[in-house]
């Protein structure tokens, strides 16, 4: 840890630091991002995207790029817009009447947001996993097979058997359920549905996975299962994680961005970012001062 | 402020205790009152219930009248090997004519016979010459057959006639009476269960009426107003719900779909009246005009019960389908239709219960109508239950008061059973998340 960190963590009663901070009690400038936003194989590259609920600016300008098959997190403090960008690279917000993007999101070179991109496509290729476990009302075995049913993935029974079954096994899940694959999805625990729904989406074979605080709802041991999954997925998958713990960023992702309100501070590699943050926002948030 | 002094505390305490005891009793008051309300709601419920079960007992026992007919060919006038179309033109009537004569041979003069004939109903020799038709070896025989009573008889073997009143105040004279008591020491006034009341159409004689025509007029017209409103509404729910923008034009229809639900049901029967009959020429007091009318009247009942049963479909729902890449048509259909079901198939059956007990709307098409016939579809005339209970109501033969306590208690079995059906429905569709 850097010195200043170091400092604060000594002497935490310092008197410009007695209350909850506040914009102006900060008094910082914003400066365009700090570190390396860029990089040089993106998968997916965010250039100055604005995105708006009615006349409120949620995301300000933000431009990142997302390399293949990394695992990047968003951190942040509530309310900074994490789940907002989240949410526009694979058009989940389009759901939301009054939101609007502006700006470049390009997968794999191609602009997401014009008018002949296909959102259905869009979101085979990028999935989601949910901050809720979210699973249907059905049975195990369903809700890994609605995805490639509705996309036509297989051709047969038991070509959709199998890769039900190897989903569940990538998701770790397997094992837990194999016995009762018709029994309702909503009867498993909590853990247990979260790695439901992330067998369900890789179901689908997506590049991308889009994963929001996915570990908030769960006990420690359901969530270091879920990042034990992760870090197996990143093989595969590029997988862009939002999460509220730092421990959590720090034992999954490459790299991290800090966001705040609604603007990106700062990228770089993990290490770099907990260990010796450029920011001074950056390093008030990792040193626990709001958030 | 708080740690002052120890004083203050104390009174603290204290103030709160006071505070509590008024709170207490003001938690008593609103108990006892809320258990008063629903004391008097059920006392009144029992008495209603009561009341119309204890009047419609009558009407579901029949009594009858044996006797021992002659069935000679020349008597009736047919030959033979009557055909069927002979038979239905016999005279039968003279047949029990003979046999109540023949039982009481000191009756004489005209006037007295024919209230002696009039001891068994008018439907006695329809119910004899259906016997035949049924069975025409019975022709030259004799047979003994238990004749309905006509209602006065009936009346006087129930008791709602008073046999101690003097003869003057009481409807059925000293000399009918001796008959009825005869036949009833010879054991030939039996009662049973009155089938014939779920059997028939209606009639003007108290003892022929039956139940059956009402409740098939209402069955055909909830037929025609499910199949019309329910895909509808539905329809119009979901896309309102999901696919309709936000717009000042989207408000309006909203608005307006309220407001209908609020439109009083008889302006329906006149616009049915004004547009179906007068405009389309389709059929006077038939289900099918019936039926559509009563479907705008549910339509904004399921629409509304729809549209909230979608509404309260978790959005995680939608979500977790969106994000696997199904099309907004693919999320409505396999996810939140379903979830959204129970509550929509309560909301139609509420409907659909509020249409059973709709008559203004129907008295303007002419359901109101006198019809004998069992209808046998939906644009032939027919009346439906609670207009049965309308009509039976205003007739004044006494045998009617029990018919249409019975006709109430009909009705209210349906609505019962619908309510029933509406609750499994929702208790076995509904699902956990
Ligand atoms: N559907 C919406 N309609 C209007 N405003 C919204 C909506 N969703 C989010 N916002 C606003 O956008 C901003 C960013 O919200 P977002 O949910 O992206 O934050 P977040 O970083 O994910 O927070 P948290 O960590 O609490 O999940 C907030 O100010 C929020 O009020
Ligand atoms: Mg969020």
């Amino acid at each position: 840890m850097n010195e200043a960190v170091l400092n604060d963590l000594a002497e935490p009663n310092k008197p410009d630091h007695a209350g909850p901070e506040t914009e102006d009690s900060l008094n910082i400038e914003y400066t365009d991002t700090v570190g390396q936003p860029l990089c040089e194989e993106a998968k997916i590259r965010t250039k100055e995207v604005n995105v708006y609920y009615a006349d409120n600016q949620a995301i300000h300008n933000v431009s990142l790029d997302i390399g293949e098959n990394e695992v990047i997190a968003l951190i942040g403090p509530s309310g900074c817009g994490k789940s907002t960008y989240l949410r526009t690279l694979n058009r989940m917000n389009d759901t939301i009447d009054i939101c609007r993007v502006e700006g470049q999101i390009l997968l794999d070179g191609e602009d997401i947001y014009t008018k002949k991109q296909d959102p259905v496509l869009l979101r085979a290729r990028v999935g989601m996993v949910f901050q809720k476990p979210n699973p249907f009302p059905k049975s195990i075995y369903d809700n890994v097979a609605y995805g490639p049913r509705i996309h036509g993935l297989t051709r047969n029974k038991s070509e959709l058997d199998d890769l039900v079954e190897e989903s569940l096994t990538k998701a770790g899940l397997f094992q837990e359920v194999k016995d009762r694959l018709d029994a309702p999805g909503t009867g498993l625990s909590g853990g247990q549905q979260q790695r439901l729904c992330i067998a369900r989406t890789i179901a689908v074979q997506p590049e991308v996975i889009l994963m929001d605080e996915p570990a908030s709802a769960l006990d420690p041991i359901a969530t270091a299962k879920i990042e034990e999954l992760i870090n197996e997925l990143k093989e595969n998958f590029t997988i862009v994680i939002v999460t509220h713990s730092m421990q959590q960023a720090a034992r999954v992702s490459q790299r991290t961005a800090y966001f705040h309100m609604g603007r990106l501070i700062e990228v770089g590699e993990t290490d770099q970012i907990f260990t010796n943050p450029a920011h001074e926002l950056t390093e008030k948030y990792i040193t626990g001062r709001f958030g | 402020m708080w740690s002052e002094n120890t004083e203050s505390s104390m009174n603290n305490t204290d103030l709160v205790r006071q505070s509590l005891k008024k709170r207490y009793l003001k938690e008593q008051i609103f108990k006892a009152v809320g258990m008063f309300s629903i004391v008097a709601a059920i006392v009144f419920l029992i008495i209603l219930l009561a009341d119309i079960f204890t009047k419609a007992m009558p009407a579901f026992s029949q009594t009858n009248i044996e006797l021992e007919v002659t069935l000679d060919a020349g008597e009736i006038g047919v030959g033979t090997n009557p055909t069927e179309q002979d038979l239905m033109a016999a005279d039968f009537r003279r047949v029990i004519r003979n046999a109540l004569a023949k039982q009481f041979p000191d009756v004489k003069k005209r006037k007295e016979k024919r209230e002696l004939y009039s001891l068994t109903s008018m439907g006695a020799e329809f119910q004899l010459r259906d016997m035949v038709i049924d069975d025409p070896s019975l022709l030259g025989q004799n047979i003994k057959v238990e004749f309905m009573a006509d209602d006065d008889v009936d009346a006087v073997i129930k008791g709602a006639i008073d046999r101690t009143l003097p003869e003057s105040d009481r409807r059925v004279k000293d000399q009918k009476l001796a008959w009825i008591e005869r036949l009833e020491q010879s054991g030939q006034i039996s009662k049973q269960f009155n089938w014939h009341f779920f059997s028939s159409g209606d009639s003007r004689e108290p003892e022929m009426a039956g139940i059956k025509g009402a409740i098939k007029g209402s069955f055909f017209t909830l037929l025609v107003t499910l199949a019309l409103s329910f895909p509808v509404a539905v329809a119009a729910a979901i896309y309102l719900e999901e696919f309709a923008p936000k717009n000042r034009f989207i408000d309006f229809i909203e608005i307006n779909i309220n407001n209908l639900a609020a439109v009083p049901s008889i302006v329906f029967g006149l616009l049915g009246l004004a547009v179906f009959i007068n405009f389309f020429s389709l059929p006077r007091s038939a289900p099918l005009v019936g039926g559509i009318v009563l479907s705008l009247m549910t339509l904004p009942t399921i629409i509304i019960a729809s549209r909230s049963a979608i509404k309260a479909v978790p959005p995680s729902l939608r979500e977790a389908a969106l994000g696997l890449g199904a099309s907004k048509m693919q999320t409505v259909f396999h996810h939140v239709l379903p979830a959204a079901l129970p509550g929509i198939l309560t909301g139609t059956i509420i409907g659909m219960a509020q249409a059973l007990g709709e008559t203004a709307p129907l008295l303007m098409i002419g359901m109101v109508a006198f019809i004998v016939d069992i209808p046998q579809g939906i644009t032939d005339p027919s009346t439906v239950l609670p207009i049965q209970v309308y009509l039976w109501a205003d007739s004044p033969e006494r045998g009617f008061l029990a018919k249409t306590s019975a006709a109430i208690m009909v009705l209210l079995f349906f609505l019962v059973a619908m309510n029933a059906i509406a609750i499994y429905l929702r208790k076995k569709f509904e699902k956990k998340w």
